[in-house]
C-alpha cells in the first residue's frame, strides 16, 4: 500500500456514497434498545419506498446519547431522531420527502452535544465501524504513513511529549516520557498492550471507542510501536464486550488484508503485528502488571513495581502500556500536531477527556470535552440536572478508586490536579450522579464490597483490611456502630493506604475517606442512632 | 487447543474456548486441559478459579444476570434482585433446582447509560422495570 492507494481508496469510498446517508446507532447501548430490528426496519422502508438508489441506511458506532437510544441520524441536514421505534422506520424514510414525522427529535443546539469537543470520539456515530474504507475515507491510516515516511521514532516520540497528553487510564503519567523510557530500553523484542480492561463500574468509554472506531486505536497501536520499537501488540478487552471484541477482530482482519498490520508496513522496514485478549472477569487484571501476568496465562495478580513493565514488562520484555482513550489521542496529534493539541484543556492536563455520564442526571451517556470544563457545567448543562428536579447532592468520579465529589465544589474543573486536590481523581472517566435521595455511607460501603470481592489476595492489608473495613461499613450502615468503629475505619484507611501492593488496595479506602470528608454528618446519624437506642432500653 | 500449539500462555483462550463449549468446566475437563499444555493442574485449577468468567458448577439453562454496578446501583438495581429473588425463590448466585435458571450478578456491564441493566441469555434489556422483568423470570421459570 502507498499513499496513493489510501486516497484513491478514500475517493472510491467517497464516490459511492448515496445522496442521503442515514446513521442507525447499533453499538452495545442502542442494540440493548432493540436498535438491530430498528436498523433491518429502516432498509425495509428504503426498499419498499423504492429509494434504495438515494438512500443508504449506515450503521455507525456510539453517539454518545445512549440514554436515549436506539438513536438516528440523517446526515446531511443532521436532524436527530432519538427512541424510535421498528415500527417507526417508514415514517423516518417518508419524512425525508417532507412526509409528517412523530418520530421524537433531539437537538443539536442542545449543550450535550453543542459543548462537547470531539477528538477521539470524532468518527464515533459516523463511519460503520465494520469497514475499513469508511475509516480511510475520513483520513484514516494518513497519521500512520506520515509517521513511517517522515519522521523518526525519536521524532514521533517528541511530537507527543510536547502535545502534553497523559495516560487516560487513570494516573495520568505523562505519554511522551513513558514512549522515551520504553524506546530506550534495551531488549530483543519490545511489545506494544492496549488496556481495554475497563473494569471501573459506570465507566463504558473504552467500550464504547473500540466498537464505534476500532481502526482509531489500531493506528494509534502501531505509531507508538514504531515509535518505541516493538513488532507486537496485544489488545487485551474484557470479556463482557463481546461486542467490542468482534469489531475488534473485523478491524484486525481488515487491516491485514490491506497490508496496513503485518510486514513492511507502507513498504517499509515497520513489521507489526496485533492479537486480541479476552479477560475472564477480574478488575484488578486492569492493573499493568496484572495484565501482563494474564496474558501470560497466569492468575492475574500484581507484582511491585519497579521494575516497570517499560523496562521489564511482557515475558521480561520492554512493554509499552497504555489505555485506549490514549491510544485514540496519537493519530489526530500526529495529524494536526503538537501545539494543536497543547493549545487545548488547561496549563497542566492538555486536550479532551471522555467521560461517561450517568446515575441521576436527565441526559445520560458519553461525552467528550475540553479538559478544565467545571464539573456543574457538565452536570448541570450537559446532563441538564437530576430528571426529576431533586437537588444534586455529588459525583462520583473514579469508581472504586476515586472520591465524591459535593455539590459545593462543583466549580472544580475537571483535571488530573484540581481533582486530586478536592480527593478524587480523574480515573478512566466514570462519573456518576448522585441526588439528594443517595445514601453515602451505602455507596462507600457498596465500594468496599467491590475492592474486598476484586482483592486478588496477595497482600494482607488489602485482602483482609477491605473486609474488615465492609464490615464496619455494614454496622455503621445498620445503625450498631460506635464512635470507636468510625475511628477504626479511620485508621484503616490509612493503614491500606500505605502497606497495600497495588493501587486497588491503596486506593481502596479513597469512596470511603472523601465520603467522611464531605458527608461526615450521615455517619454520624447513624451513630447517634446507636446512644438513643441505649437510652430507651435503660 | 491445537490451534494454539500447545503454549502454556493460551491456557485462558482454552478455558474461555471450553466454556464456551460445554457451558461450564468440570475437573476431568481441567485436568485434561493441563496435561495437553504441560501445565501443572494445580496452575490450571488456580488460575480457572481465580477468574470470575470460568464456572466450576453447572449453569441453569436460562440465565438472568442484574448488574449491581455504580450506575445501576444508583437507579435501583438492589430492588430489581431482590424482587427477581422472591419471585424465584432463588438467591443471587445460585440456580434453580430443577436447571432452569441462574440468576447471577455482576459489576458493570457497560451498558450504564441504559441503567438499570439486566441479561437475560445472552440479551442486554435496559432500563429495566422491576414489574416487567418479574414476568420474563417467571416466564423462564414456568417454561417447559
Ligand atoms: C486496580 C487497578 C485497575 C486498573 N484498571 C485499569 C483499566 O481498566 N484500564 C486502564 O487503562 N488502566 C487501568 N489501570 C491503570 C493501569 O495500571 C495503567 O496505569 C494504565 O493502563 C496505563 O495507561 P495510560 O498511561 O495510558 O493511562 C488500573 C490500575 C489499577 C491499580
Ligand atoms: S493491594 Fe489487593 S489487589 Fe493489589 S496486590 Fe495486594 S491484595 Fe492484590
Ligand atoms: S450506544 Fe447508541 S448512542 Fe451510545
Ligand atoms: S453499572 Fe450497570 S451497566 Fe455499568
Amino acid at each position: 500500500m502507498e499513499f496513493q492507494d489510501l486516497q484513491i481508496m478514500a475517493e472510491q469510498e467517497r464516490s459511492r456514497r448515496k445522496a442521503i446517508r442515514i446513521h442507525c446507532c447499533t453499538s452495545s447501548g442502542c442494540q440493548a434498545s432493540g436498535a438491530l430490528e430498528l436498523f433491518h426496519q429502516l432498509q425495509a422502508a428504503v426498499e419498499a419506498a423504492g429509494q434504495n438508489e438515494r438512500v443508504d441506511i449506515v450503521g455507525v458506532g456510539c453517539m454518545g446519547f445512549c440514554g436515549q437510544g436506539p438513536m438516528v441520524s440523517v446526515e446531511a441536514d443532521g436532524v436527530l431522531f432519538e427512541h424510535v421505534r421498528p415500527e417507526q422506520a417508514p415514517e423516518i424514510i417518508a419524512s425525508l420527502d417532507g412526509g409528517p414525522c412523530n418520530v421524537k427529535q433531539g437537538d443539536h443546539a442542545h449543550p450535550f452535544f453543542s459543548r462537547q469537543l470531539h477528538i477521539v470520539r470524532r468518527n464515533g456515530g459516523v463511519i460503520d465501524p465494520e469497514r475499513i474504507e469508511e475509516y480511510i475515507a475520513v483520513g484514516g491510516y494518513q497519521a500512520l504513513y506520515h509517521v513511517l515516511h517522515e519522521m523518526s521514532p525519536a521524532e514521533v516520540i517528541d511530537a507527543i511529549t510536547r502535545s502534553g497528553l497523559r495516560g487516560r487510564g487513570g494516573a495520568g503519567y505523562p505519554t511522551g516520557l513513558k514512549w522515551a523510557t520504553v524506546a530506550k530500553s534495551p531488549g530483543e523484542r519490545k511489545f506494544v498492550i492496549c488496556n481495554g480492561d475497563e473494569g471501573d463500574p459506570g465507566a463504558f468509554m473504552d467500550r464504547s471507542i473500540l466498537e464505534s472506531d476500532p481502526h482509531l486505536i489500531l493506528e494509534g497501536m502501531s505509531i507508538a510501536a514504531y515509535a518505541v520499537g516493538a513488532d507486537q501488540g496485544y489488545l487485551y478487552v474484557r470479556g463482557e464486550y463481546p461486542l467490542a471484541i468482534a469489531r475488534l477482530q473485523k478491524a484486525i482482519a481488515q487491516a491485514r488484508k490491506h497490508d496496513l498490520l503485518g510486514s513492511q508496513i507502507f513498504d517499509t522496514s515497520f513489521n507489526f503485528r496485533v492479537d486480541i485478549r479476552v479477560g475472564a472477569g477480574a478488575f484488578v487484571c486492569g492493573e499493568e502488571t496484572a495484565l501482563i501476568a494474564s496474558i501470560e496465562g497466569r492468575r492475574g495478580q500484581p507484582r511491585p513495581r519497579p521494575p516497570y513493565p517499560a523496562e521489564h514488562g511482557l515475558w521480561g520484555y520492554p512493554t509499552l502500556i497504555n489505555n485506549v482513550e490514549t491510544f485514540g489521542n496519537i493519530a489526530p496529534i500526529i495529524t494536526n500536531g503538537a501545539d494543536w493539541y497543547a493549545g487545548i484543556g488547561t496549563e497542566r492536563s492538555k486536550g479532551t477527556k471522555v467521560f461517561a455520564l450517568t446515575g441521576k442526571v436527565r441526559n445520560t451517556g458519553l461525552i467528550e470535552v475540553p479538559m478544565g470544563m467545571t464539573i456543574r457545567e457538565i452536570v448541570e448543562e450537559l446532563g441538564g440536572g437530576t430528571p426529576d428536579g431533586t437537588p444534586v447532592k455529588g459525583v462520583q468520579t473514579g469508581g472504586p478508586s476515586g472520591g465524591c465529589i459535593p455539590e459545593a465544589l462543583f466549580d472544580t474543573p475537571v483535571d488530573y490536579e484540581s481533582l486530586a486536590e478536592v480527593g478524587s481523581i480523574m480515573g478512566s472517566g466514570g462519573m456518576v450522579v448522585m441526588d439528594a435521595t443517595t445514601n453515602m455511607v451505602e455507596i462507600a460501603r457498596f465500594y468496599m464490597e467491590f475492592c474486598m470481592d476484586e482483592s486478588c489476595g496477595k497482600c494482607i492489608p488489602c485482602r483482609t483490611g477491605t473486609v474488615q473495613m465492609y464490615r464496619l461499613l455494614s454496622k455503621i450502615s445498620a445503625g450498631q456502630a460506635t464512635a470507636a468503629d468510625l475511628a477504626t475505619l479511620e485508621q484503616l484507611c490509612h493503614l491500606l493506604r500505605e502497606t497495600s501492593l497495588c493501587g486497588l488496595g491503596q486506593s481502596a479506602p479513597n469512596p470511603v475517606q472523601s465520603t467522611l470528608r464531605y458527608f461526615r454528618e450521615e455517619y454520624e446519624r447513624l451513630l447517634r442512632k446507636r446512644v438513643r437506642i441505649n437510652l430507651t432500653s435503660r | 487447543m491445537k490451534r494454539h500449539q500447545y503454549r502454556a500462555d493460551a491456557l485462558i483462550e482454552v478455558l474461555h474456548k471450553a466454556q464456551e463449549l460445554y457451558g461450564h468446566l468440570t475437573e476431568d475437563r481441567l485436568l485434561e486441559i493441563a496435561h495437553s499444555l504441560h501445565l501443572p493442574p494445580s496452575r490450571v485449577y488456580g488460575v480457572a478459579t481465580f477468574y470470575h468468567f470460568f464456572s466450576l458448577t453447572p449453569q441453569g439453562e436460562h440465565s438472568c444476570t442484574v448488574c449491581l454496578g455504580t450506575a445501576c446501583y444508583v437507579k435501583g438495581a438492589m430492588e430489581l434482585l431482590a424482587t427477581l429473588e422472591t419471585e424465584s425463590g432463588l438467591r443471587a448466585g445460585s440456580t434453580s433446582a430443577d436447571g432452569k435458571l441462574s440468576l447471577l450478578t455482576a459489576r458493570c456491564l457497560g451498558a450504564c447509560g441504559i441503567a438499570p441493566a439486566v441479561i437475560v441469555d445472552g440479551n442486554v434489556a435496559g432500563h429495566a422495570d422491576p414489574e416487567v422483568m418479574r414476568a420474563r423470570v417467571r416466564a423462564l421459570l414456568d417454561e417447559d
